[in-house]
């Protein structure tokens, strides 16, 4: 990848990453922590390596990218808006009365969420009938996934990687956002679910791991994931609230209450005019 | 008689996905481990590219039916009515109902008609799980005849959708020039006395003991139900406001079932007639045969009877 265009990739997930912490820092509180850690893997989707185009969000043979750790969704939503899904003053409604763009990301009031997603384990199953579909269409649309380290915990995550190894579904990527974090403390501690490396090959899966802050790294996981002639995980190695001065790296970052000091701190430049 | 009757439900739920599929490419079918249960084998043979064995995992197949559906897809996902209901109740609240997805969950051998597989497998409270999923459309066809009648309709309705079946052959209540209009229930006996709401297996035992209370002078009205949700409480209406009494009669939980919804809408109404219950109390299933499972857990003809006289000569 040209020096330039990873330049681009990484002011671009900083800009986003600076736009979803100003809309959690106007409502006032948010999932900072999860969305942080994956900006990156957004940046490398939208701008980079998804087959996808703004102005037909319901264009039937865009790539779908189904956000399974929906809490993460003012991430996405800013990434959409960034893309120009809908406009950026839109952002600043997160979460407040009657708002299009509730907490958890939702396919029926926002444009360019291809699946809701907020009770964990679910969005890899819709994930996984997505990618069915394709085969059974004979489309050549991939989809993707990003479901986290802690959601892994759900049982329903091996369910839907099990019959997508059984199934060869090699238009699929799961992206495990490892960040190795939970709201209750880490997630070696409460409930290992790590290694997934092994899990995932067991499973029929081709596996890459990757620093999931390095987008050169993310979009060469992806590009060989598109050659794979099975499923594909890329284990993102993450930064829990990475980027973010005041909870970078721990567990607490999961909801951060932002005060205006905390917000200046940040220093973000008021990419979003706040 | 229809030769319809001589089916089983699952064989005219199989037969009409392979004779709906040819032309709607889009109709997919999903199993958890129960396709040789419910004979699905023969749509898989049809159609192979469209049917997808989840494996023993329900609440997988739910979330991939609804991946199905964001692509077009009509996918009809089945299991027996537990497992496709409680087992996976937050996969359809959130993925299939939240989202407004077009998914047909079907529920096999509900209520009593788990028999021998036992409280494990007895869904006595899907009825009221399915209604309470906005928007749900929740159907029980009464027999195969009223079934084969209604798969059309169901497949032309976009909404998210229960569908509890029975598996096996049904007590006969329509012949082939029935009417039945998935919104609509049937009138399936006129009277005068009292209204006997009925659905599921009930609706024979209900028709039967109109006959009997017929020969002691009392004329009843029986209603069949196949819509919980929406209900048609027109139908219920029009010969409760005729008769002056009522009961139903259902092969489920008493809590949050038929019985309850049909007194909530005659009270928001006004119609304040003498009113009772068939159906199942507060307790689990348990092992047995339809009839032994109907005579503990009061479904039976002369539970029906008894309660029918009680309500009328309160009148």
């Amino acid at each position: 990848m040209e020096i330039n265009r990873i330049k681009q990739l990484n002011e671009q997930a900083d800009l986003i990453r600076k736009m979803s912490i100003e809309c959690i820092a106007n409502f006032g509180s948010g999932h900072i922590g999860g969305t942080s850690s994956i900006i990156e893997t957004l940046t490398c989707l939208y701008y980079e390596c998804a087959n996808i185009d703004p102005t037909q969000p319901n264009w039937a043979d865009r790539d779908r990218i189904v956000l399974s750790k929906g809490h993460a969704a003012v991430g996405l939503y800013s990434t959409l808006a960034a893309k120009g899904y809908f406009h950026k003053s839109e952002l600043l409604t997160l979460n407040q009365n009657g708002t299009n763009l509730p907490s958890h990301c939702d396919m029926l009031k926002v444009t360019g969420v291809d699946f809701t997603a907020g009770s964990l384990g679910q969005g890899i199953s819709a994930a996984v009938g997505m990618a069915i579909a394709a085969k059974m269409d004979r489309k050549k649309y991939r989809v993707y996934t990003i479901v986290g380290d802690g959601e892994s915990q759900e049982g329903q995550v091996w369910e839907a990687v099990m019959l997508a190894g059984s199934r060869k579904l090699n238009n699929l990527t799961v992206f495990v956002d490892n960040n190795g974090m939970q709201i209750d403390g880490m997630c070696d501690d409460i409930c290992k679910v790590a290694p997934f490396e092994p899990k995932y090959k067991a499973f029929g899966f081709k596996v890459v791991t990757v620093d999931g802050h390095d987008v050169e790294a993310i979009c060469n996981a992806i590009e060989e994931s598109k050659k794979s002639k099975k499923p594909t995980a890329i284990i993102l190695n993450t930064i829990k609230g990475k980027g973010v001065k005041c909870c970078e790296g721990t567990p607490a970052s999961h909801s951060v209450a932002f005060t205006e000091e905390l917000f200046k701190a940040e220093n973000t430049g008021g990419v979003l005019n706040i | 008689m229809s030769e319809l009757h001589k089916k089983e439900m699952r064989a005219v739920y199989t037969d009409n996905l392979i004779k709906y599929g040819k032309k709607n490419k889009n109709i997919v079918v999903l199993e958890a481990d129960l396709m040789n249960c419910h004979g699905t084998k023969k749509f898989r043979d049809a159609y192979p590219t469209r049917f997808i064995n989840c494996g023993i995992a329900e609440a997988n197949m739910i979330g991939v039916a609804a991946g199905l559906a964001s692509c077009g897809k009509i996918p009809f996902a089945a299991s027996f009515s537990p497992f496709a209901t409680r087992r996976c109740y937050d996969q359809i609240a959130v993925s299939v109902g939240y989202t407004k997805m077009n998914v047909k969950i079907v529920g096999t051998d509900p209520g009593i008609l788990a028999q021998n597989n036992g409280g494990t497998h007895m869904s006595l409270e899907d009825v009221a799980l399915m209604c309470q999923v906005p928007e749900m459309v929740v159907v029980e066809p009464v027999d195969t005849v009223s079934f084969d009648k209604l798969f059309p309709q169901i497949l032309a309705c976009d909404k998210p959708m229960y569908i509890r079946l029975q598996r096996k052959t049904t007590a006969p209540i329509f012949e082939d020039d029935a009417k039945i209009d998935l919104f609509k229930a049937n009138v399936v006996r006129k009277g005068t006395d009292i209204t006997i709401v009925a659905s599921s297996i009930m609706v024979h035992r209900a028709l039967t003991t109109a006959r009997s209370l017929a020969e002691f002078g009392i004329d009843a009205e029986v209603i069949s139900v196949h819509t919980y949700k929406p209900l048609d409480t027109d139908t219920i209406f029009r010969s409760v406001k005729k008769t002056g009494a009522v009961i139903s009669c259902e092969n489920h939980h008493l809590i949050g079932g038929m019985g309850q919804m049909i007194a909530t809408a005659l009270m928001e109404n006004d119609i304040r007639v003498p009113f009772g219950m068939i159906g199942i109390s507060d307790r689990y299933g348990e092992v047995g045969n339809e009839k032994y499972l109907a005579d503990i857990m009061g479904l039976t003809e002369q539970d029906i009877y008894d309660k029918a006289e009680e309500i009328y000569k309160k009148k």
